[in-house]
This record gives structure tokens, sequence and C-alpha cells, in this order.
């Protein structure tokens, strides 16, 4: 009897052991790797972080379905939008053409960008579906500068893990780390359907990360910052979702 | 001093058990969160308020852009909802690759799940039928053993239902998707992935309620302290 119970102690034990060891090494590892997202350390952190360290090693590389001309949404639902404040107006009253997108951060050459540059840049058209986290969704033509080209531009450091974007609209900002900031459906988005992007939906530019969410696709973009960390980026959770109780992984 | 219990359900199916039922509420309670944002369902690819729905639930939204009939929109629980949902989804995945790892090593599914060939010629089932319609107490062997509906019914659980809700649940995420587009394409889009998902749902929670009514005419007690602490009293007599 007293045998059996210290063999089993020392199993247990030797297990335990190994299997904290483990954890460690995988902790470490996954750090490393990229695979804990910003929020992690809140309550449901550890299912975030299984989510996104699986979808990291799954679909780092992976492309969002494309869809036929035909299969385009005639009536797409541009879902509210707060008012956007008076300097929105001003711009949109001069027909955007003092708008900028200002980038800076980690990259060699900080640098501020007009709608009319942004539009001589190389573009690339997809249609994609965009998905609400609510359950609705709908598929569109989406042109725009992949975010790709504009961080090869500016010189986006190696050491760059994140790329945190702003919208005109106060207190709204997100990042995406550079799987999803260098994947090339990832677009500084300006038209839509063959047109301008309307205002609804987040002219004259948005971010586009048909891989995530809606809700990660922020409309009015005025402002990137390439960093190696967000933990000094506003409560340091990555984007401004998890401070209202989402996620800031929406790739689910 | 002699045994006053007798075994009847491994350590692993018990804690397997209450695992799977804890993370099955959390996903439920959740789950109608998230769906009281938009109760609209759709089938094929695209779905929106400005879409006809397939069919749409007659009760409020915690959305106001949602047209419901209802004078009030009800508070956003989605952030915690969402978050809680996934990580209960996990809980239930891994538990359930555990239990199905176990069910096929250990002949548990063999020997436990699968029914007699004898019991599924139609009298008996038409017998086991009859028997469960009209609420008659369940034979002692059944303390011992799952009767022939009881199998069937489980294994439809097991290997459909569950499988199905998770595989549709995965069809909803935007990464996956991309990775494996044949998971929302089979099903015809991924607002048809998103109403199979509810109706699955819906024959989860019937199997819910009836087991449960099940537990309780076969008596509570014994029932459920059989599955939490694995052993039946003497009282009840092994065949």
């Amino acid at each position: 009897m007293n045998k059996i119970s210290r063999r089993k102690l020392i199993t247990a034990g030797l297990a335990g052991a190994a299997g904290a060891a483990g954890l460690a090494v995988a902790a470490n590892l996954a750090k490393r790797y990229g695979l804990i997202p910003p929020d992690a350390g809140v309550l449901y952190g550890p299912g975030e972080t299984l989510t996104y360290a699986a979808q990291r090693l799954l679909s780092r590389h992976s492309l969002a379905r494309e869809f036929a001309r035909s299969e385009i949404s005639k009536d797409p639902f541009a879902n509210e939008v707060d008012p956007l404040g008076v300097e929105f107006n001003r711009l949109q009253d001069g027909a955007f053409v003092d708008w900028r997108l200002a980038v800076d951060g980690m990259v060699a050459r900080p640098a501020s960008f007009s709608l009319a540059e942004l539009k001589s840049l190389p573009h690339s058209t997809q249609i994609t579906f965009i998905a609400c986290e609510e359950g609705w969704s709908y598929i569109a033509e989406w042109k725009g500068v992949p975010l790709a080209h504009v961080l090869n531009l500016v010189g986006a450091l190696p050491q760059a893990r994140y790329i945190v974007y702003r919208s005109i609209q106060p207190d709204w900002w997100d990042s995406i780390d550079m799987a999803d900031a260098l994947h090339p459906q990832t677009l500084l988005t300006l038209g839509m359907n063959g047109s301008e992007l309307p205002v609804p939906f987040g002219g004259p530019l948005r971010l586009r990360v048909p891989r995530q969410l809606g809700y990660k696709n922020v409309k009015y973009i005025t402002s990137l910052t390439a960093t190696d960390s967000l933990k000094r980026f506003g409560k340091g959770l990555g984007s401004s979702a998890p401070e209202g109780g989402y996620a800031w992984y929406a790739g689910i | 001093m002699p045994e006053i219990f007798h075994q009847r359900h491994p350590a692993i199916v018990r804690v397997t058990h209450w695992l799977i039922t804890l993370s099955f509420l959390a996903l439920l309670l959740t789950g109608v969160e998230i769906l009281i944002s938009h109760p609209r369902f759709y089938w094929g690819e695209i779905g929106n308020v400005n879409t006809r729905p397939l069919f749409t639930l007659p009760i409020p939204s915690s959305r106001d852009t949602v047209p419901t009939g209802y004078g009030y929109v009800l508070p956003d629980q989605n952030g915690w909802s969402r978050y809680l949902h996934f990580e209960a989804a996990w809980v239930a995945v891994l538990t359930g690759l555990l239990y199905v790892a176990f069910g096929f090593s250990k002949g548990h599914f063999r020997r436990n799940l699968l029914p007699a060939p004898s019991d599924l010629s139609p009298t008996m089932l038409a017998n086991d039928i009859a028997r469960h319609l009209r609420f008659g107490p369940p034979s002692d062997d059944e303390a011992w053993s799952y009767n022939v509906l009881q199998r069937l019914t489980y294994l439809l659980v097991i290997f459909v239902l569950f499988p199905l809700v998770i595989w549709t649940g995965l069809a909803l995420s935007p990464a996956i998707e991309g990775t494996f587009p044949a998971l929302v394409t089979i099903l015809g889009g991924r607002q048809s992935a998103r109403t199979i998902h509810f109706f699955v749902t819906i024959f989860l929670v019937l199997f819910l309620l009836i087991h449960v009514v099940m537990v309780y005419l076969a008596g509570f007690r014994k029932r459920v302290g059989a599955m939490i602490v694995g052993r039946l009293p003497k009282a009840v007599e092994r065949l």
C-alpha cells in the first residue's frame, strides 16, 4: 500500500513538474512567435489566447474568400455612425482635399499622405464580405492601396510588430499584428463598388481587414503608427474595443 | 466493511459530463445574448436589415438598427458574451475530444452506447418508444445500462449534433473560413451556416430538456448522484 502511494506520489510529482515546465516553454514560445494577444490579461484571456494562437498557426497567410461580381450585395447596410464632428464636416465641405493620413512610429521615413497621393499608389481590388459581430453581412467590391505597400514606402522597421490605426472619430482606434498588416488583402480602402467610398461606409478612407470582423475595419482613418508594443496605447489592450468589453482579435 | 456501492460511471465520463454541461450552459446563455443583437436569419452568403430574411424571431433586439416592432432596445451584452462564448467553446471542444478519445480507446462507445442489434428490431423499438410515451418507470437494469432510445439519442448528440454545432460555429470565423473555405461553401454560405448553428442549438436544448425530465422520472437523486460520485447504492440491485 505504502509503496504504491509513494510510487504514485513520485509519478504525479514528475508529471506535474513536466506539465509546469511544458507550459512555461509553451508560454515562452508563444510570446516569441507572437501568439499572445494584447488583451490576454483580461477575464476571458485564456480563451482569447487559444483562439488567436490557433488561428495564427493555422491561417497566418490564408486569403479571405473572394466572390463573383454577380454576388455583390445590391443594397449593402452601412450601419449607424455617430455624428462625425466639426473637423470631419470641414474636411467634407472641402471635398476631402485636406484629408491626411499620417504614418509614424517605427518607420524609417515618417510621412503624411493626401488622398490624391494615396490614389496615385498601386491599387488592388477585391470582392469580399464584411461581417458584423452582430451576425449580418454583405459583399462589396473594395478598392484601395494595400497597407503593406504604404508600410514599405515609409520603411517600417523589422522590429515593428503591430500597426495602430486611428479614426477621426474621437477615442476610436485599433491595431493589427504584422500578419494582418502585411496581408495582401488588407487595404487602405478608397473605393467601393466602382465609385468613391461613400461616407456612411467609411469614406474617404477605411481600413479593410477582411479576415476579421467589421469592427476591426475602422472608418475615417487619419493616422497609422508602427510599434513593437501596444502597452503605451490607451489602456494597453491593443484597441478601444477591449476597453469597451470586446475582443482585440476579431478573426474569431 | 462490505462494499455498499457499485461502480456506475467511470471518472472520465463524470468529469467530462459536467465540464460539457457547464460550457454548454455558458455557450447557450452567451449565444442568446449574441443572437438578440440580430434576431433575423438568412440563407446563402449574405443577409442584413436591407435583405429579406428567411425568418425573424418575434423578440426585441439589443440594436436599434434592427426593426423589431418593439418600442425599446435591450442592453448590449455582446462584448463579454462573445469572449465567454469562445472560451466556453474551447472548453467544450477540448473536453469533447478527451471524451471521444476515451470512448473509442476504452470501448465505452462500443459497450455502453452502441445498441445491440436485437434491440434495433422494429418491435423492440416500438415497445421502448411506447413505454417512454407512457412515462413508464425505467426497469431496474436501466440504472446500470442505457436503454436503446437513450443509446441512440446519446450517439446522435455526440456524433451528429455536437460536431455540427462546432462546424457551423467555425464556419462563422472569417479567418478559419479563409483557410478552409469548404467549411462554408458546403453549407451554402455564411448566413446558412449561422442559421444551421441556430437550429442545431434548438435540438441540443430540446435534448437537454428531455434528458433532465428523464433523469427526474428515473430518480433525480440516484441518477445525478451516480454521475457525480460514480456509484449507485446497493439497493439499486445489479442484475
